[in-house]
């Protein structure tokens, strides 16, 4: 993508969605592979000052303030140097306020010394209701107010964000059209898009522009058991097994009970996925997006059998299980491309279930709980629960429902062994190994 | 049997109700560019658009212009005939939606009052239909002067101009409209869905985006530019596979698709392009006849071969041996097949869409791909329909030049002299899944 290191500079009032787009930003950079971190100058502060006493810190003629929030910024942008230009990072993102012009030129003097692109994305808002909100969501809980009561918190918060009001200087058309930035209004009504240079700034402002902070809950499960899940078969286009049926039934049962306004249905084209939406009786959406991750020439096959046809592979997945690819297949890396327009579209969506599979739901869980490539291929997703996620301050809160129905565990734990590349004279110690997380219901496990 | 009409795209269709575009703005601005390039941009992802413009409407009516006086704001006549155009182009926007299933309607025409648009509105509303306004906002003299050069003088208006007089009566032309033009205004207009892209895509203000079809429109047209530029567009060099008459696999070159590889380099070279791009598939064809090149190459998975699933590997005849049914069903609709554990042209279009959406923000880039593949983009810049895509004619071992202009795509074609098989398949005469084997096979080109 991009040979440059990108800086992305927040810019705008306390408690206007800085840190949250920040911190969202950085997830999602990461989950499609651009390697990104966040720098929050509120956490700099708070480790200097050590307690936070009263919003008097942020008043603009307190010298001694000053100096240490000046301070606290240097420190930071040195710690953005050395991810960018040391680390391999690719992405950095400078959360703070940066809302006069004099400190965001000292950031752009910064990046041109050091290479680095600027990109900045400033959030306006003026409805007192979001605002409100806002507090109530994140500062509430911040270290700065833990020990205070809510209304003494909210009274702080409000003149805090007064000593920055007098002094911030918006991006201005005119004055800063040399820049490049997105200037988001109203949370999300209005933006205001200058110069994108390349093709990461381009990603990042669809992905600013489709995302939205109205209240919704996305639940994700697989499809019902299904017969090659009985018989200990990875892949395949097989149709649900008697277990899976009860399942998909009980999950009818259960979406009917949350009454949730205007779900949205989505499945994969494959069968399993199908006949499970099929048993809750409304409309829904397929996308091949969906479907599982290809085996290629290990489809249809149980481990044991790729253990005895592909002994090398299966070591060979082992090692790096997210960059590795089946033969004529497809590896975690391959599903989480493929599967980022279904990401982008559930930014934009409210309330959604998606009937999916082990592999792909590994993804989108990933996604949505920041979990890194190294585990994003040994999640839990077990078959017959639903995990219902909701965003909540900074994350995402999950909720794990289990509608009672056995079904076989398909879940093969990461390999206790180092990662050495195995000669073939090892052949039969990788059988052992191969053999010993196979965990199919009816067997029993190796010691 | 065929379960052909049930087959669902690869991606949902997220239009529920029909969308209008409306452009806005002086004229010279690139709407009729927009419009097109817009409209061509949706057919391919498969949201059936077309455009209305309201220019080709007021020549039908007015047989012969004479001059900018037919657009002076005080012409009552043509006041009343412009108005009649703006009006039967709205009729048959509806007819589109309602009777031919169009899902989006490109309206092209300046529409710079707020009386015009509100008029625009209402009939919008009436219906059930969403709008979303596209304003192009220009003042650069040169912008806009190197339009009228580029798609004015070729116009039907002033095809018998000389190019001075038509120069001249087109600024009085826009002069005419200049008084009267009232952007979107972001306070009065806060309501309304649109994006205002101002000194073509250097700024963009985007407001209210509905749904998920606007929000693919914003992201494409932050994305599309007009700095000059070609594209190449080639297949790998003759495979060993393709030899023995066999689709698909993962094969490397024959020595005479090596030879390809090498004509393409001189070829590339003697082009002299500044900071050329190359881009391959992950399969190593196209790979190789990237490093005969002997420079930086971006590998895509996105650029690999249509996936034929079970049919990986074979020849025709071992298709029609294996599979006569399928291989019946994919002549009856070549688009849409999915071959079993395999892809279908349109799950390519939906795969190939990240490439289209980057090859429009760079410059000047060579793509080293397939055969479905080349077929697939090339249809995308010549704007063929789904049903011409699958025998758009992609021969080894030819290079297509396309660069843009005017309103489409200039090809050149280069035959790098290396001979090669034919890998084209014509549409057989009997697409019947009772056909005899004769039949289906007729139009197989030869092979080892």
């Amino acid at each position: 993508m991009t040979n440059c290191p990108t800086l992305i500079v927040l810019v705008g009032l306390p408690a206007r969605g800085k840190t949250y787009i920040s911190k969202k930003l950085t997830r999602y950079l990461n989950w499609i592979g651009v390697p990104t971190k966040e720098f929050n100058v509120g956490q700099y502060r708070r480790e200097c000052l050590k307690i936070y006493k009263s919003f008097e810190f942020f008043r603009p003629d307190n010298e001694e303030g000053l100096k240490i929030r000046r301070q606290c910024a240097m420190a930071a942008l040195n710690d953005v140097r050395q991810y960018l230009s040391v680390e391999g990072g690719q992405v950095a993102v400078f959360d703070a306020t940066n809302t006069t012009r004099e400190r965001r030129g000292t950031i752009v003097k910064f990046a041109e010394q050091n290479g680095f692109k600027v990109f900045f994305v400033e959030s306006v808002c003026e409805d007192p209701d979001v605002i409100a909100q806002n507090i109530v969501q994140v500062k509430l809980g911040s270290p700065d107010y833990i020990h205070t009561n809510t209304e003494e918190a909210i009274e702080d918060f409000m003149k805090r964000i007064k000593c920055y009001e007098s002094s911030y200087q918006p991006l201005d058309e005119v004055l800063d059209r040399d820049l490049s930035y997105i200037k988001i209004m109203d949370v999300g009504r209005r933006y205001l898009v200058n110069r994108v240079l390349d093709h990461i700034q381009s990603r990042i402002v669809y992905y600013l522009m489709n995302i939205h902070i109205t209240p919704r809950s996305i639940y994700l499960c697989r499809h019902g058991e299904s017969d090659l899940n009985i018989k200990g078969r990875i892949g395949g286009d097989s149709g649900l097994s008697a277990r899976g049926k009860e399942f998909a039934s009980r999950l009818r049962k259960f979406i009917q009970d949350q009454n949730i306004k205007d779900l949205k249905v989505w499945t994969s084209q494959m069968k399993r996925t199908i006949q499970t939406a099929e048993c809750l009786g409304v409309p829904y959406e397929q996308w091949k997006s969906l479907n599982e991750i290809d085996a290629g020439v290990c489809e249809e096959m149980m481990y044991e059998e790729i253990q005895e046809h592909y002994p090398l592979e299966f070591a060979l997945r082992d090692q790096d299980k997210y960059r590795y690819r089946y033969p004529k297949g497809e590896s975690y890396e391959d599903l989480v491309q493929r599967l980022e327009p279904v990401i982008m579209e559930l930014e934009r969506q409210e309330n959604v279930l998606v009937i999916c599979h082990q592999a792909v739901m590994r993804c989108l869980l990933a996604y949505f709980l920041d979990k890194t490539a190294d585990e994003l291929p040994y999640l839990k997703c077990s078959l017959h629960s639903v995990l219902k996620l909701t965003p909540m301050a900074y994350g995402c809160k999950v909720e794990s429902v289990c509608l009672g129905v056995e079904a076989v565990n398909t879940h093969r734990n990461r390999p206790e062994v180092g990662l050495i590349s195995p000669p073939v004279s090892k052949t039969n110690r990788l059988c052992d190994f191969g053999l010993i997380y196979v965990d199919v219901s009816q067997k029993k496990k190796k010691s | 049997g065929s379960a052909m009409g049930q087959q669902p795209a690869s991606v949902p269709q997220f239009c529920n109700s029909p969308t209008m575009i409306v452009m806005v703005g002086l004229p010279a601005r690139g709407k009729t560019y927009i419009s097109k390039k817009l409209t061509r941009y949706l057919n391919w992802i498969g949201v059936p658009t077309k455009v209305f413009n309201v220019g080709q409407y007021r020549r039908e009516a007015v047989k012969t212009y004479k001059n900018f006086e037919f657009f002076k704001p005080d012409n009552e006549e043509a006041m009343r005939i412009r108005k009649a155009c703006a009006s039967a182009a709205l009729k048959d926007v509806s007819a589109y939606f309602t009777k031919e299933h169009g899902q989006v309607a490109v309206f092209d025409a300046t529409n710079t009052t707020r009386e015009r648009r509100a008029i625009i509105i209402s009939f919008a509303k009436e219906r059930g239909y969403k709008v979303f306004f596209v304003e192009s906002i220009c003042e650069d003299p040169e912008i806009i002067a190197e339009n009228i050069k580029q798609v004015k003088f070729g116009s039907p208006d002033y095809v018998d101009r000389d190019i001075d007089e038509a120069m001249e009566d087109f600024i009085q032309r826009i002069e005419c409209y200049r008084a009267n033009y009232m952007s979107i205004d972001d306070e009065k207009d806060r309501k309304l869905s649109y994006i205002k892209i101002f000194d073509v895509g250097s700024r963009y203000l985007v407001n209210r985006v509905q749904d998920h079809i606007q929000s693919r429109i914003v992201y494409y047209l932050m994305n599309i530019h007009v700095t000059p530029r070609s594209i190449y567009l080639s297949r790998h060099g003759e495979s060993e596979l393709n030899l023995s008459g066999r689709i698909g696999g993962d094969a490397g070159l024959s020595s005479r698709g090596q030879k390809y590889a090498n004509a393409l380099a001189t070829f590339m070279r003697g082009q002299t392009i500044k900071d050329l791009k190359v881009w391959t598939s992950h399969m190593k064809r196209t790979i190789q006849t990237a490093e005969a090149l002997g420079v930086q190459y971006e590998q895509w998975k996105a650029l690999n071969e249509i996936d034929a699933g079970v049919c990986e590997e074979m020849t025709y005849e071992e298709i029609q041996e294996n599979f006569p049914e399928e291989f019946a069903l994919r002549d009856q609709d070549k688009y849409r097949y999915r071959y079993p554990k395999g892809e279908s042209y349109e799950d390519l279009v939906h795969r190939l869409e990240p490439v289209i959406m980057e090859l429009e923000r760079q410059e000047n880039v060579l793509v080293i791909c397939h055969q479905a593949v080349m077929r697939c983009l090339l249809a995308y810049f010549l704007d063929k329909p789904a049903d011409e895509l699958p025998y758009l004619r992609c021969p080894l071992h030819t290079v297509l030049k396309l660069t843009p202009v005017a309103y489409g795509c200039k090809v050149e074609s280069f035959f790098l002299n290396i001979e090669a098989v034919n890998t084209h398949r014509e549409r057989p005469v009997n697409v019947n899944i009772n056909r005899n084997p004769e039949e289906a096979l007729h139009t197989v080109p030869d092979h080892i």
